[in-house]
């Protein structure tokens, strides 16, 4: 039951050995933190450190701290929630998707993409916490707690909760999904490493692994099972996510469309911030033969494919708007190209549906500057998508005497550069500890796919 | 011969290689122990005769208990212990109570199924795992062999395994 496709270009580059790949991966955990690594996470923890004073004055003085208004009443908090979701999604898609496809060009970005995964959700799980204003109470309001802590039951009809389920579901499996790969990667440096502490962290990282054919044949059903259950998972977030929305009455949030729009959207977001992240990765550890030109044209051509079926979705809707005939809706989507709110709207426009289309062009997509750009623009369009969707539905309303505009305050802006802050400083530990690269993935396939010397 | 248990290591460099010596060895009467790699190798677990993994039946098992976990904690909650009329639908509105359901039988199933994963391997943070040979995790694939549960004499086994193809054939002994 092993079909193979036709020859391809090698997955990795550069005549590697199985002990090369050990050597190149570890040897980046090993070495002493490099100056520009310094940097980095000086940038990284000086971002959180002004992001910190945003939250305490966010928490310390409530939730008016933010331009929200009463009309307005969600504005740059779930716009930031949706976007960081929908980052996370291209992980889950690179390791299960791509895995139940058999897709073998996804083993040398897996790990990372995981990784990125698991932080933005991280992030993205800070608003919806942030904005209850009182965190600490929070758990009372969330979770189903028995009626004498104080409330009543929660709403199981309500999407919001659907939200705290499908998050905290997400979260965790992802962590465990991940968790799962770097076990043996974790024992080949518990095996390399010459001081005592590091020997006793990434023994205890590695749970005691050793390699056994038993226990590999056990960790291979794990992954496939795994894999088979993030698949309608990760599906399944962005879904609920989209129903926070969709399952309203507000006009341009009333719209069936919205779980597979969001879906592909979130899968195009989520490509560009690997894409961000690994262009840089790449290049700062020496990754060409691993991270090859094919991968990053690959991802690129999901780009494509989810960049048009996001652009589609823009025209459905406006479509639909017209087609129903129902006033509010049509004014909705007139509002959004054309109102206040006009510039924004173009924004996502040109950075979503025109942009990734300069991919059609192979020069392009094999092109690390411009695809390094278009990455970045690509998740500037979709944070105002989300910005699109969420304000100028909501600031003109039923009642024209409560229309209003949202500005955001110092404290929005601090927000969402603390969630920043989190990210890459997440991101750059993991990539100063961890092995950036799923090391036992890549070995199975240097044989079959690396470039013989 | 020393106290312990004494293995005799045969290192390979291949995975195709390995793969013959696995069979060649059975053959000759040989009882394998384990055989350590650094990545999974297909087919190993055919050559050396165990049986399919049987964790994605327990996946199926914690999986189905938390489907009906859920749906007794709704059903419990909003139909049973606090009945109220929420936008006009049925106590036990059942559409509204797929997205959870689903969700926590997702959860279930990929934990349950890890933990039992971690139990069976015996895999834990404190673990002290006997390592055969410090470049398991990185290229050579080990085939250790218990001197004790074999009839066979050392040297025959050795000579066994270095007709194998083996690149190496090492002795190990574990207190």
């Amino acid at each position: 039951m092993h079909a193979e496709s036709e020859v391809r270009i090698p997955l990795v580059t550069g005549g590697k050995t199985v002990h090369d790949v050990t050597e190149d991966i570890c040897s980046r955990v090993e070495e002493k933190p490099t100056k520009l690594w310094m940097m980095a996470m000086a940038v990284s923890l000086a971002l959180l450190a002004v992001g910190a004073y945003a939250v305490y004055l966010l928490l310390w003085n409530g939730i008016g701290m933010w331009g929200l208004n009463k009309t307005v009443g969600w504005a740059w908090d779930i716009t930031n929630f949706v976007w960081w979701v929908g980052i996370g999604h291209a992980g889950t898609l690179i390791s299960a998707i791509l895995l139940l496809f058999r897709q073998r060009w996804r083993m040398s970005i897996n790990r990372a993409a995981e990784a990125m995964t698991i932080f933005a959700v991280i992030c993205a799980a800070l608003f919806p916490i942030l904005h209850t204003g009182r965190p600490w109470l929070a758990f009372y309001w969330m979770f189903p707690l028995p009626n004498t802590f104080g409330s009543l039951w929660v709403n199981f009809n309500s999407p919001l909760l659907w939200d705290v389920f499908a998050i905290s579901t997400y979260f965790s499996v992802s962590l465990v999904f991940w968790y799962i790969g770097l076990i043996p990667d974790f024992a080949s440096i518990r095996d390399r490493a010459t001081n005592k502490v590091s020997k006793a962290i990434y023994g205890a990282l590695s749970f005691g692994w050793t390699g056994g054919a038993k226990t590999w044949s056990h960790y291979e059903t794990v992954a496939l099972v795994l894999a088979g259950l993030a698949t309608p998972l990760v599906l399944s977030v962005h879904t609920i996510v989209s129903f926070d929305f969709a399952t309203s009455v507000i006009p341009g949030w009333h719209t069936t469309i919205f779980p597979p729009y969001f879906v592909a959207g979130a899968i195009f977001s989520g490509f560009a911030m690997v894409l961000t992240l690994l262009l840089v990765t790449r290049k700062v550890y020496k990754l060409e033969d691993y991270i090859t030109i094919e991968h990053i044209e690959m991802m690129n051509v999901i780009i494509i494919v989810t960049g048009s079926i996001v652009g589609i979705a823009y025209i459905t809707e406006f479509f639909i708007a017209w087609y129903s005939q129902v006033e509010a809706e049509q004014y909705a989507f007139i509002n959004r190209a054309t109102g206040p709110y006009w510039w924004a709207y173009w924004s996502m426009m040109t950075c979503n549906v025109i942009s990734p289309q300069l991919f059609w062009f192979k020069k392009i997509r094999t092109n690390l500057a411009a695809t390094f750009v278009i990455s970045i623009i690509v998740n500037i369009g979709m944070w105002f998508e989300r910005f699109v969707i969420i304000v100028t539905s909501l600031h003109r309303d039923f009642l024209p005497s409560s229309w209003a505009m949202f500005y955001p305050t110092a404290v929005d802006i601090g927000t969402y550069v603390f969630s920043f802050g989190v990210f890459f400083t997440a991101f750059f530990l993991f990539a100063k500890f961890f092995p950036v690269i799923n090391m036992a993935e890549v070995k199975s396939i240097i044989k079959a796919t690396g470039q013989k010397k | 011969m020393s106290q312990g248990t004494n293995y005799v290591l045969g290192v390979y460099e291949d995975e195709d290689v390995l793969m013959d010596a696995i069979k060649q060895v059975r053959e000759k009467g040989v009882k394998i122990e384990e055989v350590y790699s650094p990545f999974p190798v297909h087919g190993i677990e055919d050559a050396l005769g165990y049986k399919r993994s049987w964790l994605s039946v327990a996946a199926f098992m914690f999986g189905i208990t938390g489907t009906s976990l859920a749906l007794t904690m709704q059903i419990g909650m909003m139909g049973v212990d606090w009945p109220m009329i929420i936008g006009g639908k049925d106590f036990v509105p059942i559409p509204s109570f797929i997205p959870v359901t689903f969700e926590m039988t997702v959860l279930l199933a990929a934990f349950g199924m890890v933990g039992t994963f971690f139990g069976v391997s015996n895999l834990k943070p404190w673990g002290r795992p006997r390592i055969y040979d410090i470049r398991i995790t990185d290229d050579k694939h080990v085939m250790a062999i218990d001197l004790d549960k074999n009839d066979l004499k050392e040297a025959e086994i050795k000579s066994i395994v270095d007709g194998s193809g083996a690149s190496e054939v090492n002795n190990k002994t574990f207190e």
